[in-house]
């Protein structure tokens, strides 16, 4: 009896210890692969270059473009995501009336199922037109990609930032509404700033869901891999620079491709220490 | 909310009217609040109204080819990678979700690190996981664009998942279970088999739904590592024959722009495939909370 109790413990910390070997393979695979990548290519030139072209003569292979059109097609979903969300969360939490709530709620958690080549074809087929019929042009866009993100990044925010604003004790909004302020003000000007900490998490996770997103931006951005030039000209993320790329890549090549993805995970370990230290603000 | 300062609609006009600031957080919110029902709404309904009058017959026979444009190997392919990744991922998720509720305390070094390495693996966005499964299931361990190595990809994908879940069910179970179990004589094994996993089964069965809508829903980590061919692999090629999933067969059909009712229908197919994975895992999430 005893040995069996031994036995599956060792069990069960041997599947715990999975986790762990896991990151740590991912880590070695990408950073063996990219790193020689980068050192070949010289880490200025490959982080700041402006050309990307991988089979020209003599090939260069810088990323910068795919950097900035990642972070402004990020900062264009959040611009969008979050005033939106944060609003709706607001009005999830002390606005809306009990039977619409019962019905809000799941479409919410609906939207955050909804898989992301689906998001993509919604782009493609409603934003897309759309941009192209008002503004001219291709019509796939950083602004597609940018809206398409943002209501991407949309059930996020919304839950996470309604937690937090529901986490807040109900004494400080009565006690605001005894001093005489009105709802609104109650709400945003002293239950918002107690679930600061919460709503910057669910900024921290947008975003990260924002620069992790391929699918559904490679179908909408356009893809051209050269600097940003505007909000209604193509871009290319670095997340689409893997994906398009990777189907017909050589040699020096590829391994640029899985140094792109080795800067991205880099991106995404920065996002992971920020939400650390929210959380760590949070307790 | 309940109302502590309930007001009559002419007293609310009356104080907006004085404070236009209020009046204008209130636009703001209800303008917002419209906002994300109406990209909801319209989401759903586009593609519902444009996608269920294309759906027909054909697009559920066998073979795959460029008359019928059918989804059936990919469903079938979906199914496939869908059992093996959680054939894979859920003994591992739930032995050590069972480790880190069950057999330590919070406070212990190597459990911080398991928190650490759970956490940088649910941030990390699928194609980093597309890549590395590309690195070292298909190129390393020689499997090739397959199967196996997609299944493994998103087993490391779904492994968070599946181990927070399980351990917000285990942590779901009142402790009075454990101690009235213990105090009938049980050990600390049969206790957990007996009697928490049974209580916790709707959390978990939860939590491995929600996996099954993101294997369900994943293109990125699958290009590079299952491949794209429109066919259920057979015979010797099974585990190691290149396949397709719905949503990569919904990439690949909307990129090639040929086929765009049939891609509505296989929209609609997909969706109503997630929504009911979705239902499925709420009806359980509620079960568990009765506890």
């Amino acid at each position: 009896m005893k040995i069996k109790e031994k036995l599956m413990k060792g069990i069960f910390l041997l599947a715990s210890t999975v986790s762990i070997l896991a990151v740590i393979l991912i880590c070695i695979f990408l950073f063996a692969n990219g790193i020689p990548a980068i050192k070949e290519i010289g880490l200025s030139e490959f982080l700041l270059e402006k050309d990307w072209r991988p089979v020209g003569n003599p090939p260069t292979f810088g990323i910068l473009p795919m950097i900035m059109g990642s972070i402004y097609v990020t900062a264009g979903a959040i611009i969008i995501g979050v005033p939106i969300g944060v609003l709706t969360a607001v009005f999830m939490a002390k606005y809306c009336p009990p039977w619409l709530y019962r019905y809000l709620k799941p479409a919410i958690n609906l939207l955050a199922g909804i898989p992301s080549v689906v998001y993509g074809f919604f782009g493609l087929v409603i934003i897309v037109p759309y941009i192209m019929k008002v503004s001219g042009g291709t019509g796939t866009s950083m602004l597609a990609a940018s809206i398409l993100l943002g209501i991407m990044i949309l059930p996020t925010i919304i839950g996470v930032s309604e937690s937090a604003i529901k986490a807040v004790p109900m004494s400080y909004y009565e006690g605001s509404v005894a001093l005489g302020a009105s709802h609104e003000r109650s709400i945003f000007f002293t239950v918002l700033p107690a679930a600061k900490s919460g709503i910057m998490t669910a900024i921290v996770l947008g975003i990260g869901r924002a620069i992790g997103e391929t699918m559904a931006v490679i179908m909408v951005a356009g893809n051209q891999p050269r600097m940003p030039k505007g909000l209604l000209k193509g871009v290319r993320t670095l997340t689409a620079n893997i994906v398009i790329e990777m189907g017909y890549a050589g040699e020096l090549h590829r391994d640029a491709l899985i140094a792109t993805g080795v800067v991205l995970f880099v991106f995404i370990l920065i996002i992971n220490l920020l939400l650390s230290l929210l959380k760590r603000g949070l307790d | 909310m309940k109302h502590i300062n309930r007001v009559s609609i002419k007293q609310k006009v009356k104080g907006y009217i004085k404070s236009p600031l209020s009046f204008f957080l209130f636009i703001m919110v209800m303008l917002a609040a419209l906002c994300s029902i109406g990209v909801f709404l319209y989401l759903t309904g586009y593609i519902m109204i444009k996608g269920i009058p294309n759906i027909s017959l054909s697009l559920f026979e066998w073979e795959y080819n460029t008359e019928n444009v059918s989804l059936m190997p990919a469903l079938i392919n979906t199914i496939l990678i869908t059992i093996f990744s959680l054939m894979i991922s859920t003994p591992i998720g739930v032995f050590s979700a069972i480790f880190l509720v069950e057999y330590s305390k919070s406070s212990n070094r190597f459990i911080k690190i398991i928190r650490l390495a759970t956490e940088t693996l649910s941030g990390i966005p699928s194609i980093v996981y597309g890549l590395f499964g590309m690195l070292f299931f298909t190129t390393t361990l020689k499997w090739g664009m397959s199967l196996l190595s997609g299944a493994f990809t998103l087993s490391i994908m779904i492994l968070p998942l599946i181990m927070r879940t399980t351990e917000e069910a285990l942590k779901a179970v009142p402790d009075t279970y454990r101690e009235g179990s213990y105090g009938l004589g049980a050990g600390k094994l049969r206790t957990l088999f007996k009697i928490v996993l049974p209580l916790a089964m709707p959390g978990i069965l939860a939590g491995i739904i929600l996996g099954i809508g993101r294997i369900v829903g994943e293109s990125a980590a699958l290009i590079y590592t299952a491949g794209s061919l429109p066919k259920v692999p057979s015979g010797s090629d099974f585990l190691f024959g290149s396949t397709r999933t719905l949503a990569v067969h919904m990439y690949a059909l909307s990129s090639e722009g040929l086929y765009i009712d049939q891609t509505y229908a296989t929209a609609v197919v997909l969706f109503i495939i997630v929504i009911l994975i979705n239902w499925i895992s709420g009806l359980l999430a509620k079960k568990l909370s009765r506890l």
